[in-house]
C-alpha cells in the first residue's frame, strides 16, 4: 500500500442540515503520490474548493477518511488536536486572489509563514528570496503588495504556498489572473517543486491552456470524482 | 518573528495619527478636568495660607467665614488678644462682588483688612508690584487676576480706591481674585446703601410711631446712624504664638466665649469636603463621563481597523497564526492608539488647555500617571469586541468560493 502523499477515501461533505442541505461532496476518492501534480477540473458548484477546504482543514468533511503521508488526520472525525499547526506546518495554499497581507512587503508576506513555524528571520527570508529568483519576482522584493501587477501579486502568493516545503499543495486556480506564458511558468514551477521536494499537489483549474499539462486528472461532477489520464504535455 | 502590529501600524500611519489626536484631545480634556479639581484644592489651600492665620474665630455654629456666612461684633477680638497663646488677632471681613474700573467690572472677593503692617493676619504677604496700604481709607491691592494696574482708579459700591500694590495667586475658593482695601472701608461697603434706599429707609422709620416720637426729636437720628454704620466683621483672624498647640488655644476661646474656632486642619477640611465638594462631583461625573466617550470611541476606531483586516485575518489564521498572536496584534494596536493619544492628550492640557482655562489647573504628574493607566485598562477592555470579532473570523473565507 501507498503510505506518502495525499489519499482520499468515500469522503462527504454536506452543508447546513434538513431542508436547506447541500450535499457538496458525495462520494469523493482520490490519491496525489509524492511529486505528483494533479489538475481537479469540473463545473461551477461541483464541489472543487468545498474538496480543497476539507483537505485543507479549514473546513470539516462529514464523513470519510483523508490521509496525509503517514497520518490519517480525518477518519469521520479529527484525528489531528491542531490544525492550524497541520495548515502551518504541512499544507501549502494558493488561493484565486493572492490575498497578501497589505502592511508587509512581498518578503515578509512570504517569510511570515517560516517565521511563524519558529524559523529566523534572516533564515526566512532568504527562503522567500530563493523562490522570488524562481518565479521571476526578485526585484519586486521590497515592493508593497499593492504596488504589484495582479500577476506578481499571484506569482508572491505561490511562493507564500510554496515556502515551508509542505508536503502537500492546495492551489485553487492559481493561474486564473495570469497571462497563458505566466500560467504555463508557474504550473513549471510547480512541477520543479513537486519533484525537488516531494510534494503532492492538487491543482483545481479552469484553464484550457494548463489542462493539458497534467499526467492525471480528476474530475468532479454532483460531488462525485473520476479519475482520467491527463495528456502530460510538457511545457516548454 | 516581526511585529504584525508595528507594521500594520506604520503602513497606515495617517490613520492612528489622526485617530489618536482626536482621542489625545479627549484625554487632554479629562487631564484638565482633573487639573480643575487640584486647582480648586490648590485654590483653597492658598487662601488659608495666605490669610496668615493659625485658628478663624466665626460666629457660633456657621461654616464662616468662607463657606457660609458669619457675623461677628468688631470688638470680639479685644477679648481675644488677652487669651494665652494668642499671639496676633486682626479683624477681616470677606464680601464677594463686582468691582468696577471705568465701565467694565470684575468679579473679587473684597477683603478688608485690619490696619497694621505685613505680617498682620489677613494681610498679603508677597506683593509683586507697588506697595502695601498706608493709608487708611481708600486704598486698594488687588490680585493680577483682575486685570489693575498700578495707580487704576476702581469703584466698590459708592467709593473710588487707588491701587497701590499687586499681588499674585490670591484667589478665593472660587478662583475669584482678591482685591483688599482697609477693614472700615470694607465693613461700610457691606452695608453701603445708596442714596434712594436711604431716603426710603428714613420714610419708612419716620412713618413708625416708634422711632419717631413728638417729644424725642434726635430718637429718629440716631436710629438712622445707627443703621448706616456696621458693627460687624466676618472672623477673627488669630495667630497662636510659638510654642502653642493651636488646638488648645482654640479650645479656650470656645470656652470663653459663645463662638466657633476653626483650626486650620478643620477649616481644609471645610473648604474641600463641603464647599468645593459639589464642583468635584460634577468634575468625577465629567471624568467618567470623558471615559465612557473614549472606550467608546477606541472600541469603535479598533472595531472598524479590524473589521477592514477581516481577510487579512482570515489569511493569517488559515497560514496557521495562533490566536494569541492575532489576539496581541489588536491589541498593541489599541494600547498603541492610546499611547498616541496620550502623548497627544498630556500636550495638548500642558500647552494648550491649562493656559487658556479661566480658572488655576494643576496638572499633577501622579495624575498624569494614573490617568496614563487608566488609558491602558480602557484600550484594552475597548479591544474586546474586536477580539472577538477577529476570533469569530472563519479561516476558510481566506480560500473563497
Ligand atoms: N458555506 C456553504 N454553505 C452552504 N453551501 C455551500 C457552502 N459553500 C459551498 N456550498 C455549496 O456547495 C456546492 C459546492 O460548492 P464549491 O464552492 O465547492 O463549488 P466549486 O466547485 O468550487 O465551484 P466554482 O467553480 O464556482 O468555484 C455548491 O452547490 C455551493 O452552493
Ligand atoms: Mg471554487
Amino acid at each position: 500500500m501507498v503510505n506518502k502523499g495525499i489519499r482520499i477515501e468515500g469522503l462527504k461533505k454536506t452543508y447546513g442540515s434538513g431542508d436547506t442541505a447541500v450535499e457538496a461532496l458525495k462520494s469523493v476518492d482520490m490519491y496525489v503520490a509524492p511529486g505528483e501534480v494533479v489538475g481537479l477540473i469540473g463545473p461551477s458548484g461541483s464541489g472543487k474548493s468545498t474538496l480543497l477546504k476539507c483537505l485543507g482543514a479549514v473546513i470539516e468533511p462529514t464523513a470519510g477518511k483523508m490521509v496525509l503521508g503517514d497520518d490519517v488526520i480525518y477518519d469521520d472525525a479529527w484525528k489531528v488536536r491542531d490544525l492550524r499547526a497541520l495548515r502551518r506546518d504541512r499544507i501549502g495554499f494558493v488561493f484565486q486572489a493572492p490575498y497578501l497581507i497589505p502592511f508587509l512587503d512581498v518578503t515578509d508576506n512570504v517569510a511570515l509563514l517560516p517565521m511563524l513555524a519558529g524559523v529566523r528571520n534572516g533564515d526566512a527570508r532568504k527562503r522567500a528570496m530563493e523562490l522570488f529568483e524562481a518565479l521571476e519576482v526578485e526585484h519586486r522584493a521590497k515592493a508593497m503588495p499593492s504596488q504589484l501587477s495582479g500577476g506578481e501579486q499571484q506569482r508572491v502568493a505561490i511562493a507564500r504556498g510554496l515556502v515551508n516545503r509542505p508536503p502537500v499543495i492546495l492551489a485553487d486556480e492559481p493561474t486564473a489572473p495570469l497571462d497563458s506564458d505566466r500560467a504555463l511558468a508557474v504550473i513549471q514551477i510547480l512541477n520543479d517543486m513537486a519533484k525537488k521536494y516531494e510534494t503532492a499537489i492538487i491543482v483545481v483549474t479552469h484553464d484550457e491552456k494548463i489542462i493539458p499539462t497534467f499526467k492525471r486528472i480528476y474530475h468532479i461532477r454532483d460531488g462525485v470524482t473520476y479519475e482520467e489520464e491527463g495528456e502530460g504535455r510538457a511545457i516548454e | 518573528m516581526i511585529s504584525l502590529a508595528g507594521r500594520d501600524i506604520l503602513h497606515s500611519w495617517g490613520k492612528f495619527v489622526f485617530t489618536g489626536m482626536g482621542l489625545g484631545l479627549l484625554i487632554g480634556i479629562t487631564l484638565s478636568m482633573a487639573g480643575i479639581y487640584r486647582g480648586m484644592v490648590d485654590d483653597a489651600k492658598v487662601l488659608l495660607d495666605n490669610s496668615g492665620a493659625d485658628l478663624w474665630v466665626v460666629q457660633k455654629d456657621t461654616l464662616g467665614p468662607y463657606a457660609e456666612s458669619s457675623s461677628i461684633y468688631d470688638d470680639i477680638w479685644r477679648g481675644i488678644r488677652g487669651m494665652p497663646g494668642v499671639e496676633e488677632v486682626a479683624n477681616i471681613t470677606y464680601l464677594t462682588m463686582q468691582v468696577f474700573k471705568g465701565d467694565h467690572d470684575v468679579r473679587a472677593m473684597v477683603t478688608g483688612i485690619t490696619p497694621g503692617e505685613v505680617g498682620t493676619p489677613g494681610w498679603p504677604l508677597y506683593l509683586v508690584a507697588g506697595r502695601q496700604i498706608t493709608r487708611s481709607h481708600y486704598e486698594a491691592v488687588a490680585d493680577i487676576a483682575t486685570g489693575f494696574k498700578l495707580g487704576d482708579q476702581i469703584r466698590i459700591r459708592r467709593h473710588h480706591y487707588t491701587v497701590t500694590g499687586l499681588t499674585r495667586r490670591m484667589v478665593s475658593s472660587n478662583g475669584d481674585p482678591m482685591v483688599f482695601i482697609p477693614l472700615k472701608d470694607a465693613q461700610e461697603a457691606l452695608f453701603l446703601k445708596d442714596n434712594d434706599a436711604i431716603w426710603e429707609q428714613r420714610r419708612r422709620s419716620a412713618g413708625t410711631p416708634a422711632f419717631n416720637r413728638p417729644g424725642l426729636p434726635d430718637l429718629l437720628d440716631s436710629f438712622m446712624a445707627s443703621q448706616s454704620t456696621n458693627p460687624f466683621v466676618n472672623a477673627v483672624l488669630v495667630r497662636v504664638g510659638a510654642g502653642h498647640r493651636p488646638e488648645e488655644v482654640a479650645a479656650s476661646i470656645r470656652r470663653w466665649k459663645r463662638l466657633t474656632v476653626y483650626t486650620r486642619a478643620q477649616m481644609e477640611e471645610i473648604l474641600v469636603g463641603k464647599l468645593i465638594a459639589t464642583s468635584a462631583r460634577q468634575i468625577f461625573m465629567f471624568l467618567v463621563i470623558l471615559s465612557l466617550v473614549s472606550s467608546a470611541i477606541v472600541a469603535f476606531i479598533i472595531y472598524t481597523l479590524t473589521l477592514g483586516k477581516i481577510r487579512e485575518i482570515a489569511v493569517l489564521k488559515l497560514i496557521g497564526t495562533k490566536n494569541r498572536t492575532i489576539v496581541g496584534l489588536i491589541i498593541q494596536q489599541s494600547i498603541a492608539l492610546g499611547m498616541i493619544g496620550f502623548v497627544v492628550g498630556k500636550i495638548s492640557a500642558t500647552l494648550l488647555m491649562a493656559p487658556i482655562f479661566p480658572k488655576y489647573v494643576l496638572l499633577l504628574p501622579f495624575d498624569s500617571v494614573i490617568g496614563f493607566f487608566v488609558v491602558v485598562v480602557i484600550c484594552i477592555l475597548s479591544s474586546i469586541i474586536a477580539i472577538r470579532a477577529a476570533l469569530s473570523v472563519d479561516p476558510a473565507e481566506a480560500i473563497g468560493g
